[in-house]
């Protein structure tokens, strides 16, 4: 209980600097241009969810920090900070913080995005709420193990080319040709960064926890694509043909809505839909 | 005591890891490859711009082979590398990605007849020849001769890495994720594995094998500011060096990237000057050409680096709140190109910036990228002073890069050193039993548990992430771009007390489980030895050569310099690595020590040079039906593994 109590110490200190941030504020919004005004400090509430499973006693709840906004803040700086000044204790993931990997997804204010690339900014009354991502099984607080779904998910769906002659392919020679615009198409679908947005906002999923969900899907049509994959329509049909794959889908499209890397899931459903329906 | 036998364990899930994992396994070796993460978010999915092999598929690339490649990358080291490595190298980045290509690589392709490009500020038309239509184009990088960058769009590492890592998951390759390597455990100078701490129980593993392969990548984050992820920490260097027996080669050399963005460091590929943007001062003006005629913005890394820092010094810099920068302008490029082409940076521009580079200039500066220095390993990839430790990619100083690595050179090293040195830690797996005592690895898990109950049981101390941040500025503001003995001197003092300081770190968060603040405390005072081992490095190596610019010592000097730096930490107690050289022998380059051609060549020669080119002359001379293979052979013969011997075809021209 003495972290709780820690924590409400904070919340008092930081909320005192509240009181006289907001006068300051307003005399330089009078006397200096217009565009200055997006350069004063303002002070950021996060609410942040904690529970540590591994702690004895730990009970899930929220606990609010507050934090001066820095220009051009993320998200990833702002929990680095309240990490490294308010609360040494908070888990988070973050590795490239360029929105590259998709290793931080989080829900931040009801939606879930990547917490890296997410500017403060972009919320005028400086109110952030932080939420693990559902639909993964929680390390703590906003980490989640999306390695483990994923890795799943790619032995599930067979994630890589099948080709019998593969290994035995001379190096030594030209590689087998391509058309440049197919390739630009497997590229497409390929941006996938696993990041488990669109997992998170599948309603689907929370119905059917076997669920394979929109990342499956893409990977499948990568695949089904590629002209160098060998596997036949039937294979495909085995890994998805029911309602755990892509006729399970109700078509709410939270993934379409909330994918990072903006791919086209609700294009993609569709062809492989229409693809599993001309076979047998 | 958990204990977990393997024979290949490979500490690192990124490219290099995973080809290490892949050869070993494909050799019929049990495996089990350790990350903190999941693989597929490893930073060599950050690479963006491409992986050099000398295809020369597209017009542009008309003429490439592995000579040029060659040369391309000694001149880029600045004469620093080692070239046996070099040679092995340039020979297997072809099949390295004609293999990625057959993994599932989608590697944009060559499209027949006109394009527009654009080069040099103008906007030029090249026609793609028929007979090429379909083969793995190439784009335009710094500091080479020819077209040679292979590339998906600006994602060619994420591709790689995906490609990659579903082929580990095909052949049931164990990733141990959320796992961390505290240190190594080794008995009579062999190397018998490592142990681990679970980042999210907490528990401390034995992982005992045959060999053990470090694949951590980069010590950039030893920087404030860096374009590397936030796990290149260097903690699989720095478990080599506690050792105290496992060498570091070359940490001075440390590469500076000319265009991440400010204030973040986010790195925009170098793809961005090779497909034809521009660097503009505050006034506009694109500066390059006044100081590289020939090359410009193409010039290599660390001289444009050093080019822009100069023009920012004569008051030429866009001043903002964090301090000058310049303008990338990419804007000439188009939407198209740029939608295509360079689609990573675009967001990057958008969600750090609210900017659009189709219309608008990118503000950039030379940010902290690359870690030249590393694990320092034989040809093999192992180390040649810990048997059975082998390491490969950015954590090893296999040296193929020296003192400057060219753009599209590293995730071309991570898979094509992945595919050499997996097949030697093959043949280790082969020849040697693992034999090694159960008090041994008890005593290595032991001191580690000691060593993290001490920091749990500390009242009071120093708070590790002060202790970081004030490493990070002494790296930034004195062992930068340019440096001098004044700053480096106080840079090596400055950390020997940070050194003191981190043997007495005391926690907030006392727990033994997932802590954040814990994995902190591990790393930090890992991390100051690392800096040190980079500081003192710099300060005694007075010349300058590829990314380490003296002030002071402004000449290339090698007569007395032509060296590796290599560093040792026996003691633990010590504050300060222990430093000495081994010599790169001017009598056995098949290219000898030259001019890479920028600015003034004012370097001091080493007394073989003139001697070895007139050696070389004679070697011609007398044999002047050799083709080129047969001339490699007679000038530096070197140990290709079987498997990679064979020549590389390419379009028009075979196998000649």
């Amino acid at each position: 209980m003495s972290e709780q109590e820690t924590m409400n110490e904070i919340k008092t200190v930081s909320a005192q600097e509240t009181v006289t941030e907001p006068e300051a504020v307003s005399t330089q919004n009078t006397s200096a241009e217009p565009e200055k005004g997006n350069e004063t400090e303002r002070i950021l509430k996060f609410q942040i969810f904690r529970y540590n499973p591994r702690k004895k006693g730990d009970k899930p709840r929220m606990v609010t920090y507050e934090i001066t906004e820095a220009p051009g803040m993320t998200i990833f700086i702002a929990l680095n900070e309240i990490r490294e000044q308010q609360d040494p204790s908070i888990q988070f993931d973050f590795v490239c913080r360029a929105g590259i990997c998709g290793s931080c997804a989080m829900v931040v204010n009801g939606s879930p995005t990547l917490a890296c690339r997410t500017l403060t900014s972009k919320f005028p009354d400086g109110e952030i709420k932080l939420l693990p991502l559902p639909g993964f099984e929680l390390i703590g607080d906003l980490s989640v193990n999306t390695g483990k779904f994923m890795r799943a998910m790619s032995e599930r769906v067979e994630s890589w080319i099948h080709d019998q002659d593969a290994d035995k392919v001379n190096y030594d020679k030209l590689e087998e040709r391509m058309d440049p615009d197919v390739a630009e198409q497997i590229y497409e679908l390929e941006r996938c960064v696993e990041c488990g947005c669109c997992v998170s906002a599948c309603a689907t999923k929370r119905m059917r926890p076997d669920f394979l969900s929109a990342v499956g899907f893409i990977r499948l049509a990568r695949y089904a694509l590629d002209p160098r994959d060998k596997r036949s329509d039937e294979e495909f049909y085995e890994i998805l043909g029911d309602d755990d794959g892509v006729f399970g889908c109700m078509t709410l499209l939270g993934c379409e809505d909330y994918c990072p890397k903006d791919l086209p899931h609700q294009t993609q459903i569709a062809y492989l839909r229409r693809k599993m329906l001309k076979v047998k | 005591m958990k204990v977990i036998y393997t024979d290949s364990l490979v500490i690192g899930g990124g490219l290099a890891g995973l080809r290490v994992a892949i050869a070993s396994m494909q050799r019929g070796y049990d495996t089990i490859v350790l990350s903190l993460i999941p693989a597929k978010r490893s930073h060599s999915a950050a690479a963006q711009g491409g992986m050099q092999a000398s295809l020369g598929a597209c017009i542009k690339g008309e003429g490439d082979d592995e000579d040029v490649h060659f040369s391309d990358t000694v001149k880029g080291s600045d004469w620093g590398c080692d070239q046996d490595v070099a040679r092995m190298f340039v020979n297997t980045s072809p099949k390295a990605i004609r293999q990625l290509s057959a993994w599932g690589v989608p590697w944009s392709r060559v499209r027949k007849g006109d394009r527009e490009v654009v080069i040099n500020g103008e906007k030029v038309t090249i026609t793609e020849k028929d007979e090429a239509h379909g083969l793995i184009t190439s784009r335009d990088f710094g500091g080479t001769k020819k077209w040679r960058t292979c590339f998906t769009s600006d994602g060619t590492g994420h591709t790689m890495l995906y490609a990659m890592d579903n082929k580990a998951i095909q052949m049931g390759i164990p990733v141990h994720e959320r796992k961390e390597a505290v240190a190594l455990i080794h008995e009579d100078g062999v190397c018998y594995g490592a142990v681990v701490r679970d980042l999210i129980t907490g528990e401390l593993i034995a992982y005992v094998a045959k060999t053990t392969t470090i694949a951590t990548g980069g010590y950039g984050r030893l920087y404030s500011v860096s374009t590397n992820a936030v796990i290149s920490e260097g903690i699989g260097n720095a478990i080599a060096l506690e050792t105290g027996i496992a060498t570091l080669g070359n940490m001075e050399a440390v590469q500076f990237h000319p265009t991440a963005i400010v204030p973040v460091g986010i790195l925009t590929t170098e793809g961005c000057r090779g497909d034809g943007g521009l660097l503009l001062d505050k006034d506009g003006y694109r500066f390059m050409p006044d100081y590289e005629p020939d090359k410009k913005e193409l010039a290599s890394r660390d001289v444009v680096a050093r080019r822009m820092t100069e023009h920012m010094r004569k008051g030429k810099g866009v001043p903002s709140r964090y301090g000058d920068h310049l303008w990338l302008d990419i804007t000439l490029l188009g939407r198209k190109h740029i939608e295509k082409n360079l689609r990573e940076v675009k967001e990057i521009c958008e969600y750090f910036l609210g900017i659009d580079p189709v219309n608008e200039y990118i503000p950039v500066r030379p940010t902290q990228h690359y870690s030249m220095g590393g694990i320092r390993t034989k040809a093999t990839g192992e180390s040649p002073t810990l048997k059975g430790l082998f390491s490969v990619g950015e954590a090893a100083c296999w040296d193929m890069h020296g003192f400057n690595r060219l753009g599209g050179n590293s995730v071309a090293e991570t898979v094509v050193a992945g595919m050499i040195v997996g097949e030697f830690v093959a043949d280790y797996c082969a020849a040697n039993p693992l034999n090694v005592s159960t008090s041994t690895i008890e005593h290595f898990i032991k001191l580690e548990e000691e060593k993290i109950s001490t920091l749990l049981l500390r009242e009071y101390g120093e708070n590790p992430f002060e202790l970081k941040a004030q490493m990070q500025k002494i790296m930034m503001d004195k062992v930068g771009i340019f440096r001098n003995g004044e700053d480096l001197t106080q840079a090596v003092e400055q950390l020997k007390i940070l050194n003191q300081r981190a043997r007495k770190i005391a926690l907030r968060n006392r727990i033994s489980s997932s802590n954040p603040e814990l994995v902190e405390a591990i790393r930090v005072p890992k991390m100051i030895k690392l800096a040190q081992c980079v500081a003192y490095g710099a300060l005694l190596r007075t010349e300058s050569r590829g990314a380490h610019a003296r002030e002071d010592y402004p000449q290339r000097n090698d007569r007395d310099w032509l060296k590796r730096t290599l560093t040792t930490w026996k003691d633990e107690s010590s504050d300060l690595p222990e430093v000495f050289y081994e010599d790169l022998d001017v009598m056995k380059m098949e290219m000898p020590p030259g001019s890479r051609g920028y600015g003034v060549d004012n370097t001091i020669h080493h007394p073989d040079t003139e001697k070895r080119i007139k050696e070389i002359e004679e070697i011609k001379a007398a044999h002047p039906e050799a083709d080129r293979y047969e001339m490699h052979d007679l000038l530096n013969p070197t140990p290709i593994p079987e498997k990679f011997k064979g020549k590389n075809e390419r379009i028009g021209r075979g196998f000649k």
